[in-house]
């Protein structure tokens, strides 16, 4: 007994973090699975000295952990929640940092010729008339918001789909591995598609439509509703985010030669 | 199944090569789930005994709700501890929240219950055994505690590994009050569900392999120290 509580307190001691200042932001889990998180802390704790911790969540919960005060900034891709967050003061102000774009993945043999429609609305539609399985994230995410307002535009109203479209309530990667399961098509983001290791016969099949760009803002969580949030910390990450070595290693970051993103941010007004 | 051999493959080869980041995540799983495991213990081995010799008025609901809540979702307890330890919830001030200790506070609340309730059936079966004995030799509530509990510590230990079993490999609470943050609250079954959203099978399933021989071995170490299983010495 004396020796399992020995070992039980050698435990306990290693392992203590060791890191000059912390704070947590949480980012969509899309922008996590494009990798560019590991290639932009390494460098954001090289060069401020703050190590910053994501939680990676879908966008609905990343706002409500915004809201709830239990992160010190958001980092998210659904305009229309984040413009909520900012009317209700949960936030100081919106960001914008870069954008990525959709895009649609189904089977390599294409049943519904997505591969050829003219816009992204026709492309649904073409799905829609063949019926051919459709998974949806179906978990309030940005690009679940996303997705609903481009069925809404191709004049389908999902809570009326039948059997062939499946909303499946989980992360991306969840659902690209549901829709090679199923052979189904599917709208991710280009990042975690790039990134995904169980692409199956799945295909990139179309993409470039400009409504499928896809905004990332910086939304620090308000210090006056939450006393305790790094707010200074916050604003520090804002100011490197949109500094010149950002834009370098954003525009920079390629998978198997494609450009991902795009930094758009404007500087300060 | 070329998946499942990669993924013995890749094992092997972060534990041969001693991989920083496993070593990092694997020692925090450890971590978290031994000291839940020490907390929920020392909770739930005095309240099993306690259930067996005192006689109150609702001794029996008491045991009922125990053993039910054995098969307490985990995620449930995630979010509702999620809930109090929310800035904006009850016990937001102490800051908890996504630190390993709200993860050692949700497994404690997932064991507790099935300790208790594993250990309250052998502390019962020995106290019917003992009763007409300790009763004669008049001694106090807590002496007949102490008596049992120590008697009956082979049991007690099964009841503490599946504690441990159900706790290491318990992923739904802690994904919610850790948030799977890289060195902070990554642990091994937050990484494999990470690593399968990315479709990395056979680096999820390499995780997955690590943390069955983890079990393992702190099983037949858990053994070993306290010399069960050894001829006479029971």
């Amino acid at each position: 007994m004396k020796h399992l509580i020995l070992s039980l307190a050698l435990i306990a001691c290693s392992g203590a973090a060791l890191a000059a200042e912390t704070m947590k932001m949480a980012v969509t889990t899309s922008f996590h699975n494009s990798g560019l998180a590991d290639v932009l802390l390494p460098r954001i704790a090289a060069d401020l000295d703050l190590e910053v911790q994501l939680l990676v969540v879908g966008t609905g919960q990343a706002i409500r952990l915004g809201e709830a005060g239990d992160v010190d900034a958001i980092l998210v891709h659904s305009r229309g929640a984040e413009e909520t967050f900012v009317a209700a003061r949960n936030g100081t102000h919106r960001r914008e940092i870069m954008y990525n774009d959709f895009v649609f993945i189904g089977p390599e043999s294409d049943p519904a010729d997505i591969a050829g429609a003219p816009s992204a609305t026709e492309a649904l539609q073409r799905i829609a008339a063949a019926e051919a399985p459709f998974v949806s994230r179906g978990d309030d995410s940005g690009t679940h918001k996303k997705e609903l307002s481009l069925w809404d535009d191709a004049g389908q109203d999902p809570a009326t789909l039948h059997d062939w479209y499946k909303p499946v309530g989980a992360g991306m990667g969840a659902a690209l591995n549901t829709a090679a399961g199923m052979g189904a098509y599917i709208m991710s983001d280009r990042a975690s598609w790039l990134n995904f290791g169980n692409k199956g016969d799945l295909a990139l099949l179309f993409s470039g439509d400009a409504v499928l760009f896809n905004q990332y803002a910086y939304l620090p969580v308000n210090p006056e509703k939450h006393g305790h949030v790094k707010h200074d910390l916050a604003m520090k990450l804002e100011d490197w985010l949109v500094s010149d070595t950002a834009k370098t290693l954003i525009d920079g970051y390629t998978i198997d030669g494609e450009t991902l993103f795009v930094f758009n941010a404007k500087a300060a007004d | 199944m070329v998946d499942i051999w990669s993924g013995l493959v890749q094992a092997a080869w972060l534990v041969g090569t001693l991989d920083a980041e496993l070593l990092e995540i694997a020692l925090r799983s450890l971590k978290v789930t031994l000291s839940a495991l020490v907390i929920a213990s020392l909770i739930a081995l005095p309240l099993a005994a306690l259930l067996a010799v005192r006689r109150f008025r609702f001794r029996r609901t008491v045991i009922a709700v125990l053993n039910a809540l054995m098969g307490l979702p985990p995620v449930v307890v995630g979010l509702v501890v999620y809930v109090l330890l929310s800035r904006s919830g009850p016990l937001g001030v102490l800051g908890l929240l996504f630190t390993p200790t709200a993860m050692v506070i949700a497994q404690v609340v997932i064991i507790v219950p099935l300790i208790a309730s594993i250990a309250h059936q052998s502390i019962r079966d020995l106290w019917q055994e003992y009763h007409d004995l300790l009763i004669s030799m008049n001694v106090t509530q807590g002496q007949k505690i102490r008596t049992l509990l120590w008697d009956s510590r082979r049991a007690l230990l099964t009841a503490a590994l599946a504690g441990f079993g159900r706790g290491i490999g318990e992923v739904g609470a802690i994904m919610i009050v850790g948030g799977n943050i890289d060195h902070a609250t990554r642990v091994l079954t937050t990484a494999i569900a990470l690593e399968t959203g990315k479709g990395n099978f056979a680096l999820a399933l390499a995780l997955g392999f690590v943390l069955i021989a983890l079990a393992i071995a702190v099983n037949l170490a858990i053994h070993a120290l306290s010399r069960t299983e050894r001829e006479g010495r029971w």
